[in-house]
């Protein structure tokens, strides 16, 4: 499908994600404005806060975004009983994209305002102006354009950071991005990457001129105090407007469902949604897409009520224990461990394993006879090997595997988990780790060897669910414990691969499902 | 008897006065020291010396940007650490020496900035700043709605004066205000600032090198070598000084340039 021809078919989805990218980028542009110039103004007064004030934004812009989410979703901060900090969703995001947009526009301020012509200035101060005449009648009008150019670079810098924004389920083009990713699939990466572009291009222009506008000097708004202060709270107003507009008072409590950043998670968590929908009939909000281990501290945090996690992943990312084999045990372990350490309880197993899946080529792998990774350890010395971040630092992950089966790779790449497929195709690599369940293992004739001595533990995947929510909803438990043994790996894989695949729209294909499965009635 | 009463009637006259003012910086550095004169109601005094002896220095201490170091300014009878820094600014005309107009307003606003300060009424603040505009010779039809870089050097040092008198203050300095002008402008110019000078009658306190500048315009001229004050009196007296530096200054009047003004 091309580019165009999926904006025409999706112009209704591709437009309330610009507006979310828009309003995101707004956002938080405009509160790193309101809290950027006056701490550029505050550091001309004192400029010996310049260099710690200067020095913790500069750091700020330097904190990789997901390492940031990580920091601020556990935060519980609020300001007269709204959370201002803290959770997933876009107010975290946005929080994000401020500390990064802080830098420019404090830096400007500070040299803009220092930049003004000292004689300028001295004439203002013999002529009578009050420090505040000064500062809004002569020093910010003339710093206007430079303190604009902070702005542009800043919003400019803001378009392309909220795309990262999609990894808290705050929205945005980002979500194309991600989930093009995913899919292995240019025409949706490109579909919120173009968007982004454009987005990013418009502001750079349109401050453009703004800055050009104000570098010549209009001064004539400024000398009526009455008019500055008005245009000042009406972006106040503003911004508190569309703030308090995002971020609605939770008056009814309803039942969140988390999930990770890939296919199957999405399609459990749809799963998990619509059982939980049509058995208690509450509404079910979900917040789907979280990085890396945002889905847990989310859970922690109350910030979701649940989402299916894998027991092998629980045991060893989480619990920090070493990996066992016992599909048993490691169940009944971490539904101990969790229960004592989150009160967070682990019910049914849906049935299949998504364990790691060494892959190779299926034309090398029949080529050379290969079935086992065993059969594969002579010919790593001469293969690449690609692995995802996630594969790379887990310790039931690549060290222990390597030791395992004693292999040696010429080259190891560490990349993002959905670009190891495309290298592993694109024969940038020959070896990866993926997982046993995903769709695009038939989809690109890849050949999963098997695990002959039983190195990775198994990952069971389970609903888990906090035990506030069931207390409260104990209907909950009833609706999931209808999903234990449901799913085997075969039809795991399946709807990983119609999702991946034949890009089914995963609302449907899980109502489909659970029709099928009896579960939920024709609508 | 008499003396008594011309002392008395002096004081009531005086509208500056320095009472043993130093000036140091921070550094210890002295820019100024036991500075003391006497400035008259509408007399003009100008400050004559090297550039570094401490003219500007002088002068900021009367409008408040600085304060001195010891001893007191005292500005129509009041000290000016006892004055609001900003209500004493605003009854005190400056022109300094880079005229300083703000690049960002009009003509016509550069001249209004302290009646619109003052809060005046926005018609009594345009008439006031297009009856300005006509006194220092630039026509308000022309030039009031231009911005300061479409100006001459020139024209911009009359917007310069004209800022400083708008508010009507009893008192102007100007530093060096037009130092930066080429000779037949500032001859032209310094003429026309006489003939005002004699017209508006304000006290004026103007700090220049120019020797034949200040001889054009002084009543009185206090000559400052080292931020320490030399001689003040009469320009004449200063023709008779025997002081070396007064000397060197009054020779420059016979300078072979073309003769001007007063003597």
């Amino acid at each position: 499908m091309s580019l165009w021809d999926f904006f025409l078919n999706s112009r209704a989805e591709v437009l309330g994600l610009t507006v979310e990218h828009l309003i995101l980028v707004g956002l938080s542009t405009g509160i790193a404005v309101l809290i950027g110039v006056p701490l550029g103004i505050m550091l001309t007064r004192w400029p010996a806060l310049s260099k710690p004030v200067l020095g913790f934004a500069n750091i700020m812009q330097t904190v990789p975004s997901l390492a940031l989410f990580g920091f601020l979703i556990p935060l519980n901060i609020y300001l007269f009983h709204v959370r201002i900090l803290g959770g997933i969703g876009a107010r975290t995001a946005v929080v994000a994209l401020v500390l990064y947009a802080l830098l420019p526009i404090i830096r400007n301020t500070f040299t803009g305002i220092n930049g003004v012509d000292p004689a300028i200035r001295e004439a203002g101060r013999g002529m009578g102006m009050t420090n505040r005449q000064l500062l809004f009648q002569v020093e910010i009008p003339l710093s206007l354009g430079v303190i604009i150019a902070g702005v542009r670079v800043a919003t400019v810098i803001s378009v392309g950071t909220a795309t990262i924004a999609a990894a808290i389920d705050a929205g945005g083009l980002g979500r194309y991005i991600f989930r093009g990713l995913r899919m292995n699939d240019n025409t949706l990466i490109l579909a919120g990457a173009v968007p982004a572009a454009l987005m990013a291009l418009a502001a750079d222009l349109g401050l453009g001129w703004v800055e050009k506008i104000f570098k010549t000097g209009v001064g004539g708004w400024f000398k009526n105090p009455k008019a500055a202060w008005a245009s000042l709270l009406a972006a106040l107003g503003l911004i508190v407007w569309v703030s308090v507009a995002l971020y609605p008072a939770k008056m009814d409590r309803r039942i969140a469902v988390g999930s990770k950043d890939f296919t199957e998670q999405i399609i459990l968590g749809e799963i998990v949604a619509q059982v939980i929908e049509s058995k208690t009939g509450a509404r079910v909000d979900r917040r789907f897409d979280l990085g890396g281990n945002l889905a847990h501290e989310a859970l922690v945090a109350g910030e979701i009520d649940a989402y299916v996690e894998y027991t092998g992943t629980a045991l060893t990312a989480i619990l920090k224990r070493p990996p066992v084999s016992d599909p048993g045990e490691v169940y009944r372990r971490v539904k101990e461990e969790y229960g004592s350490k989150f009160a967070i309880e682990w019910t049914e197993p849906l049935g299949f394993n998504n364990t790691f899946a060494i892959l190779v080529r299926g034309e090398d792998a029949r080529r050379l006879k290969l079935k086992t990774i065993s059969d594969a350890a002579s010919y790593a010395a001469n293969w690449r090997a690609g692995f995802g971040q996630d594969f790379m630092s887990r310790p039931d992950g690549y060290a222990g595997f390597v030791r395992a089966y004693g292999l040696k790779f010429t080259e190891l790449r560490e990349m993002d988990l959905s670009l190891t497929y495309r290298a592993l195709v694109e024969r940038q690599v020959d070896l990866i780790a993926g997982n046993s369940t995903d769709g695009l293992i038939a989809r690109h004739d890849l050949v999963q060897l098997a695990d002959d001595r039983h190195y990775f533990p198994p990952y069971d995947a389970v609903p888990i669910v906090r035990r506030a929510t069931l207390t409260r909803s104990p209907e909950i438990r009833i609706a999931l414990k209808s999903l234990g043994g449901l799913i085997s790996v075969a039809e795991m894989r399946q709807l990983n691969y119609q999702v991946d695949g034949e890009h089914r729209v995963v609302k449907d294909l899980a109502r489909e499902f659970l029709r099928k499965k009896g579960l939920k009635n024709g609508e | 008897m008499i003396l008594n009463w011309l002392c008395m009637s002096r004081d009531s006259r005086r509208a500056i006065e320095f009472r043993n003012v130093s000036f140091r910086l921070v550094n210890e550095k002295t820019l100024l020291s036991g500075l003391n004169i006497e400035i008259f109601q509408g007399e003009t005094l100008i400050l004559l010396g090297r550039s570094g002896c401490g003219k500007t220095t002088t002068l900021k201490l009367i409008n408040r940007l600085l304060d001195p170091t010891d001893g007191e300014v005292v500005v129509e009878g009041t000290a000016t650490t006892q004055w609001d820094p900003i209500r004493l600014r605003r009854r005190i005309g400056y022109v300094i020496q880079e005229i300083g107009l703000f690049p960002h307003w009009t003509v016509e606003e550069n001249v209004a900035v302290v009646p619109r300060l003052e809060g005046w009424g926005a018609e009594k603040t345009k008439a006031r700043a297009r009856e300005l505009l006509e006194m220092v010779g630039l026509e308000p039809a022309r030039f009031a709605s231009r911005y300061p870089r479409e100006l001459s050097g020139g024209q911009r040092q009359r917007v310069g004066v004209a800022r400083a008198l708008a508010a009507d203050p009893p008192i102007i300095l100007l530093d060096e205000p037009f130092g930066a002008l080429d000779p037949i402008t500032r001859r032209e110019i310094q003429q026309e600032f006489r003939s005002l000078q004699e017209r508006l009658g304000k006290t004026m306190v103007f700090v220049t090198h120019d020797v034949r500048e200040a001889f054009l315009l002084a009543s009185r001229i206090a000559l400052l070598k080292d931020g320490k004050m030399i001689l003040a009196g009469q320009p004449a007296e200063l023709l008779k000084s025997a002081d070396p530096d007064a000397k060197a200054f009054a020779d420059c009047l016979h300078d072979p340039e073309p003769a001007e003004g007063r003597s």
